[in-house]
């Protein structure tokens, strides 16, 4: 019953020309972001945007009155020419121009994307079926991240449970990667397995986790937060179901947590402690016995 | 022409009239004929159609609403690869296949293709390789689930259903590679006298340079996926880092035949659509040699840019520019066409008979699908869209509005042409309303789910996703629906209708020599080969 109210009021929404989601303009576009890079992506998006909008709405304007005018039925009498060198240089070299106006912006960006060198830091992200591994490179402080519990539970076919009781559902984990705000923080990925891609939306890059490669990108937030985003290449069964979830925190907030992580992992390593800190099983688990 | 002139020659004995098509099941088994293998081209393409758009249903009911309720995962991978190699190589490659063998040599005044037995081959040949591919499904291990790109190191965990699945491709790529022969050498050898190249209807055209196109990555696509097998059973290592190899040059060579097929499914839509428009505007094409180079420039381009699929694996500074710049390029001979198709319904006398009706959506739809493909373009952006549902509906936009409707048109504007009956123009005209609609309903907010984060080929989502995906299902089912109407019409128009005249478009402006034989079109055609002013 839920779902054919849900479906109803759907289409309803979607016949009175406001989206569903309409509420919230940014569930229709791109997000801005929390890095200077995702704000310079989303300004070039802008721009590119509204450069297709304004080129639309001359062609398809042109088509429009074309087909509103010259129409058979009003007794139009069709003109017999057939090409105008003029108008085809005029329509060759104006996007042309458009074209080198969008490159030399994007150019820019690219080359600041590039950039990694300066980073106070380095993070290195293993990809694997299906979950992710994150090691602050240099600092003894490695760990694992799944899909939380309950939409692990909520996931299996016809479990039952409803999904918007799930917090977070699907883009919820159990060890988050923590990361300092305002920090840039180069992160290099990898892969231990197939090709798996590493994307949170708000820090807008996305690079693929490939085997035998490492590659880098790299992250300046300014906002201490929950951001959330997925694994972007199909890496297998699960594929849809390796989430990643990065809190940001303030400097002296991070640095408490990562002593506290290090002691951890020191306490763990000693001979008698062997016991703590061992979230990793039950998703290895899981991999030996999906394959 | 020596070809032509022998027809002349052939003409002048005896004509025997005793080799009409076999009886039964052996006609279609044996047939050589052009239009007995363009129509089998274009059931099988219209069957693959109904498969592979149940496979999507079947998606889209899944993802209806948040939660897994019909498919489990593995199965919801299987159905999005299978769902689009059928597309791909089952229903828009055969389509215009079909349409190109019933069509080209009555436009360009041949009496049959030029290599009429291997043309029954390249087709049966196909229904091999469908055949292996949906066996394919019931094998150990589930069906082919890596995506249609079969991507490394991922395919190499495919069950059995690997070697069948390439072996179908390699049983494809050999029918495309021989019906792009025969094309090539049917256009270069058989024209009527006087049909010099520039000439040719731009359906020819288009379709020349998509043969060549064929024939130059049929085979490098063969390799990458031969490669694909060794690594699986014979231990090389192309694409294993573990062994020195590569996991992405695997998606080099995909790609660099990738790209080129995007091309192969959308010129010949290119030339549909060409010959729709200045017809049903009573006008002749706009800048027809522009037509032609713009074609071929886009072909040649297709060369240049195929890392542009590739812009998040970690290539270096200089080559994400070279495939940004590359790609941005092909916005200018695309651009052309779009405005060369404007300027001839410029002051024309338009009517909107069914195909031109599929016309008119293409040039928008697709122009849309152009537009979010040059925002694509810019790498550092791409960086956000990138295998997200923003490409799905990019691609979708190109693929269903675009080479499927100029696809849909084709086949209403030669329909008659065929069967010798007109087609109910009231049902086929529903069958467009229904069909340009839902299929905005379905596309178009695919790009809001890309754009608020959501990655392709997931087979649940988080529940910010959901309600967009609803209005993405309804419009798919919309969509599927409505095919029903097309399959109904093709249907009653082969048993009965109103018999069409040898123009069929009597108040419109039909050029090209299709139009000067009877409809329905003789099993035999330009026996005699006309001349051409």
């Amino acid at each position: 019953m839920k779902t054919v109210k849900r479906a109803l009021a759907a289409c309803a929404a979607f016949l009175a020309g406001s989206g569903p989601a309409m509420a919230a303009w940014s569930d229709l576009n791109l997000r801005v972001g929390v890095t200077p890079l995702s704000r310079d992506i989303h300004g070039l998006h802008m721009l590119i945007l509204w450069i297709c909008v304004a080129i639309a709405v001359a062609v398809f304007g042109v088509m429009i009155y074309s087909i509103a005018t010259f129409r058979k039925s009003k007794g139009a009498v069709p003109a017999t020419f057939d090409h105008s060198t003029k108008a085809e240089i005029v329509w060759t070299v104006i996007p042309v121009l458009i074209l080198v106006g969008m490159a030399i912006p994007a150019a820019k960006t690219l080359v600041r994307i590039d950039d990694s060198s300066g980073a106070d830091m380095t993070i290195k992200v293993t990809g694997y079926q299906w979950k992710w591994q994150y090691e602050y490179v240099g600092q003894g402080v490695s760990y694992y991240s799944t899909l939380a519990q309950a939409s692990n539970f909520a996931r299996e076919l016809r479990s039952g449970v409803d999904p918007y009781s799930v917090q977070n559902y699907l883009l919820d984990v159990d060890h988050p990667l923590v990361l300092p705000q305002g920090v840039k923080v180069r992160v290099l990925v990898t892969s231990a397995d197939v090709i798996h891609s590493w994307w949170v939306p708000d820090f807008a890059i996305k690079k693929d986790a490939i085997p035998g490669y490492i590659n880098e990108l790299w992250i300046l937030a300014d906002q201490a937060g929950t951001f959330r985003g997925q694994c972007v290449e199909l890496c297998g069964r699960d594929h849809g179901f390796m989430p990643i979830v990065v809190e940001v925190k303030p400097r002296a907030e991070f640095d408490a947590w990562l002593a506290e992580q290090k002691a951890a992992t020191q306490a763990a390593n000693a001979p008698a402690t062997q016991v703590a800190l061992n979230h990793v099983e039950p998703a290895a688990v899981r991999v030996a016995a999906a394959e | 022409m020596s070809a032509t002139a022998t027809h002349v020659a052939g003409a002048a004995h005896d004509h025997h009239d005793d080799h009409g098509p076999a009886k039964g099941i052996m006609r279609w088994l044996t047939t050589t004929n052009h239009k007995d293998i363009g129509t089998m081209y274009l059931v099988f393409s219209l069957l693959m159609f109904l498969l592979g758009g149940a496979m999507a249903l079947v998606i889209r009911a899944e993802l209806f609403m948040p939660g897994m309720q019909i498919v489990d995962p593995g199965t919801f991978n299987t159905l999005t690869t299978v769902h689009a190699l059928i597309m791909v190589f089952g229903a828009v490659m055969p389509a215009t296949v079909g349409l190109a063998n019933w069509m080209i040599p009555m436009q360009i005044g041949a009496p049959d293709m030029a290599l009429p037995r291997m043309n029954n081959f390249s087709f049966w040949l196909l229904v091999a390789a469908f055949s292996l591919l949906i066996l394919s499904l019931f094998m150990p291990g589930g069906g082919p689930a890596a995506g249609w790109t079969l991507y490394p190191p991922l395919v190499l965990q495919t069950g059995d259903a690997l070697p069948l699945a390439i072996f179908a491709i390699h049983l494809a790529g050999a029918s495309s590679i021989m019906g792009s022969i025969n094309i090539i050498v049917t256009i270069m050898n058989l024209r009527a006298p006087g049909m010099t190249l520039l000439k040719m209807p731009l359906f020819v055209w288009t379709w020349l340079i998509t043969a060549y196109l064929l024939i130059a990555v049929m085979p490098v696509f063969a390799g990458a996926v031969t490669m694909l097998l060794t690594d699986h059973f014979f231990h090389t290592t192309f694409f294993a880092a573990a062994g020195g190899g590569d996991p992405v040059l695997y998606q080099h060579v995909f790609w660099f035949f990738g790209h080129p097929e995007v091309y192969i499914m959308i010129l010949p839509a290119f030339g549909i659509v060409s010959e729709i428009i200045p017809t049903f505007s009573r006008k002749p094409l706009f800048g027809y040699d522009s037509m032609v180079y713009a074609t071929a420039s886009i072909a040649f381009l297709s060369f240049i840019v195929w890392a542009h699929h590739m812009f998040t694996v970690g290539m270096p500074l200089a080559g994400e520019m070279f495939f940004m710049l590359s790609t941005m390029l092909i916005a200018v001979p695309t651009g052309v066409k779009v405005f060369n198709w404007t300027a001839t319904m410029w002051k024309g006398s338009l009517s909107f008979e069914p195909p031109m009706l599929f016309a008119l959506a293409f040039l928008f739809l697709f122009t849309i699908g152009g537009f979010s493909g040059l925002m694509m373009a810019i790498a550092p952006v791409d960086f956000q869209y990138h295998d997200t549902y923003f490409i799905v509906a990019h691609f979708h936009y190109v693929l269903v509005p675009g080479a499927v409707f100029a696809i849909i048109a084709g086949v209403y504007y030669w329909l008659p042409k065929w069967t010798g009956h007109m087609y109910d123009m009231k049902l086929a005209k529903a069958h467009f309303w229904a069909s340009a609609i839902f299929v905005n309903v379905l596309f178009f907010p695919q790009h809001f789910l890309g754009l608020a984060g959501m990655p392709r080929r997931i087979p649940d989502y988080s529940t910010q996703f959901a309600d967009w995906n609803m209005v993405s299902s309804i419009g798919g089912f919309g969509f599927g629906l409505s095919q029903l109407l097309f399959v109904y019409l093709i249907w009653k128009c082969v048993r009965g209708g109103a018999q069409a005249s040898a123009r069929v478009w009597d108040d419109a402006k039909t050029e090209g020599l299709e139009w000067t034989v009877p409809s329905p079109a003789p099993y035999h055609t330009f026996e005699e080969a006309p001349v051409v002013k």
